[in-house]
């Protein structure tokens, strides 16, 4: 496609060449559909792709421009991770458990994408329910990154990150209960954010962790995220946890300087677990906003550490909780010829979930059960609050808190399968912000040998805007978030 | 902090698991491991703490008990293993 370079694009680029009638809504959706067919067998970032239903959504978003009418993203392309309930098109959440099934109505997500005029591509890789932190998990085996397909792309949303990296699409959806919009936002050198817990409703998105649950946008620049945000958040009474507070124009948040801004690092983000070349990097992001008019500030999270083993108390309880659903009656997997209702649920379960996701099952059953439940969820509930009041002491000296998005860049796929443990260290700079419910950004900050890495920005709740603004303001002045992985194939 | 396979056992018949004879080794061991992972809660000094179950300390939002949704039997159901005459089928329950 001449008029636009769909492996580079960005999403402000295609409404651009849409509204210049450069291309129509078609062509770009076919270029695209092409582009995942030829790319996807190496990556499998996407596991289902909607040819016709596209190709139909696109033609009505054409239909729609020539009469002057439809929404801010009027057909534009998009992935949605494997998680949002798309009605009638498949959504497996990665597992054999829902392999087959095909969500009777949409989740409030995909609706409000639709209403701005968004084109639905297909479902993104994912870790199995959203379990993980490589994309590994996958019933339909991992995603790989496409910086170096010998690596992973994190997780869980890796998929989605991956499909972005590789121009697949210039927007894609994904959720984060623990980092898994961040980390592989991280890992694939592209920009994602997860808003403050409450702001975007999670109806109909497969549940992991109620209390910790957050989507949010997956893109090459904040200015599309803030387009996608926009569209994506609001109050919704089918989600009792959606929060009741106003939505600000994010596009318009963007302008302004960042003169004053205080940014806040914590002595902990810096610590000997984090790579000496990731450090460099975050602290040369760090000088670019300096330059912008920032000062920094010195601040302390001193829980850092024990925010691991609360998240991994926390988030598998709530799972042991959501996933009891599945219990081969009324929807997902069912096991062949039970032997009675017990042999019903045993079976399908175990047939149906992989094995982290069984083994977290496990761990979150333990942890609610009579004579642990003080000792381990009860005891997390409490570090959580103090985790909380860490931050909150912490946004009393600064604006917005910076640092990694994770310890390292892309490992090799395989490198931690063996240990369970090492996998959950991955998110030891997101997790407590899930902990506490706060808007956090990933953007890109450089390669190391070729490697993407992210800044982690973060804030106070509901203050989206200030975040938004200083990620802007670095792809202002930086050049990070336009590199792309080079593929190797024909750029259609 | 350890747990035996036994342990590993009971908590699988409480979730509805049925954990292979071959793998409860494995699996016992890994979760040996969690549990030692989240034994760090214990150094951080909770006392007076109230427990956090919602970031913002939300108060939930009831609704009004009012009708909303149509009867679309047919429609959720249809994602259902084994239905018959609008009911779920499963295993024989009572001989």
């Amino acid at each position: 496609m001449t008029a636009l370079d769909i492996s580079s694009a960005t999403a402000a680029q295609v409404i651009n060449a849409l509204e210049t009638g450069a291309v129509s809504s078609q062509e770009v959706t076919q270029a695209y559909l092409d582009r995942i067919e030829s790319l996807n067998p190496k990556i499998n970032a996407v596991v289902t792709t909607d040819h016709e239903g596209a190709l139909a959504a696109a033609a009505a978003a054409d239909q729609a421009r020539a009469k002057g009418a439809g929404g801010p993203l009027n057909g534009v392309p998009l992935l949605h991770k494997d998680i949002f309930c798309t009605a009638g098109l498949k959504t497996t959440c990665a597992s054999k458990m829902l392999a087959n099934f095909e969500p009777p109505y949409n989740a409030t997500v995909v609706q409000k994408l639709n209403a701005a005029g968004v084109v639905t591509l297909g479902k993104t890789n994912m870790d199995e329910f959203a379990m993980g932190s490589s994309n590994e998990t996958s019933y339909f085996g991992p995603s790989f990154n496409p910086w170096d397909l010998e690596r992973v792309p994190g997780g869980s949303s890796g998929g989605s990150a991956a499909a972005v990296a590789a121009g697949l699409a210039p927007l894609s959806t994904g959720t984060d209960t623990g980092g898994s919009i961040r980390q592989p936002a991280s890992l694939c050198g592209i920009t994602g954010f997860k808003p403050t817990y409450g702001r975007i409703s999670r109806f109909g998105i497969i549940a992991f962790a109620s209390s910790l649950d957050q989507a949010g946008p997956m893109t090459r620049t904040v200015e599309d995220a803030a387009v996608m945000l926009n569209a994506m958040c609001g109050l919704d009474t089918n989600d009792s946890t959606s929060a009741d507070v106003a939505v600000p124009d994010f596009q318009q948040a963007l302008q302004g300087d960042i003169k004053g801004m205080r940014i806040g690092l914590p002595k902990q983000y810096f610590s000997d677990m984090l790579n000496s070349d990731v450090a460099d990097s975050i602290r040369a992001a760090l000088k670019e906003l300096e330059a912008e008019g920032a000062t920094l500030v010195d601040v302390d999270l001193p829980h850092t550490r024990e925010g691991i083993a609360t998240y991994y108390v926390i988030a598998p309880a709530e799972a042991s909780a959501n996933l009891a659903r599945y219990d081969g009656v009324r929807f997902g997997h069912r096991c062949d010829n039970p032997a009675d209702l017990m042999d019903l649920y045993a079976r399908s379960r175990s047939e149906g979930f992989g094995s982290e996701v069984q083994r977290r099952i496990l761990v979150g059953t333990y942890a609610l059960s009579a004579g642990f439940y003080d000792a381990y969820f009860k005891k997390a509930q409490q570090v959580r609050r103090i985790i909380s009041n860490d931050f909150k002491n912490a946004f009393e000296h600064c604006d917005v808190i910076a640092g990694p998005a994770a310890p390292d860049v892309a490992f090799p796929v395989g490198a931690k399968n063996d240990d369970p443990i090492a996998m959950y260290m991955e998110d030891v700079y997101t997790l407590s912000v899930n902990l506490a419910g706060l808007p956090g950004l990933s953007v890109p900050a450089g390669l190391i040998s070729g490697l993407p890495i992210g800044l982690q920005l973060i804030g106070r709740p509901f203050d989206e805007e200030t975040v938004l603004r200083a990620g802007h303001r670095l792809q202002l002045r930086t050049d990070h978030h336009l590199k792309t992985p080079q593929l190797g194939a024909d750029q259609s | 902090m350890s747990v035996t396979t036994e342990d590993v056992a009971q908590v699988a018949l409480l979730a509805r698991l049925s954990i292979p004879d071959e793998t409860m080794e494995d699996v016992t061991g890994r979760f040996t491991r969690i549990l030692e992972l989240v034994a760090e809660l214990q150094q951080v000094d909770t006392d007076g703490v109230a427990p956090m179950s919602n970031p913002h300390d939300m108060e939930q939002r009831l609704r009004v008990d009012a009708v909303t949704e149509e009867n679309r039997r047919e429609e959720l159901q249809r994602p259902a293993p084994a239905v018959e005459e609008g009911y779920f089928l499963v295993p024989r329950v009572i001989d």
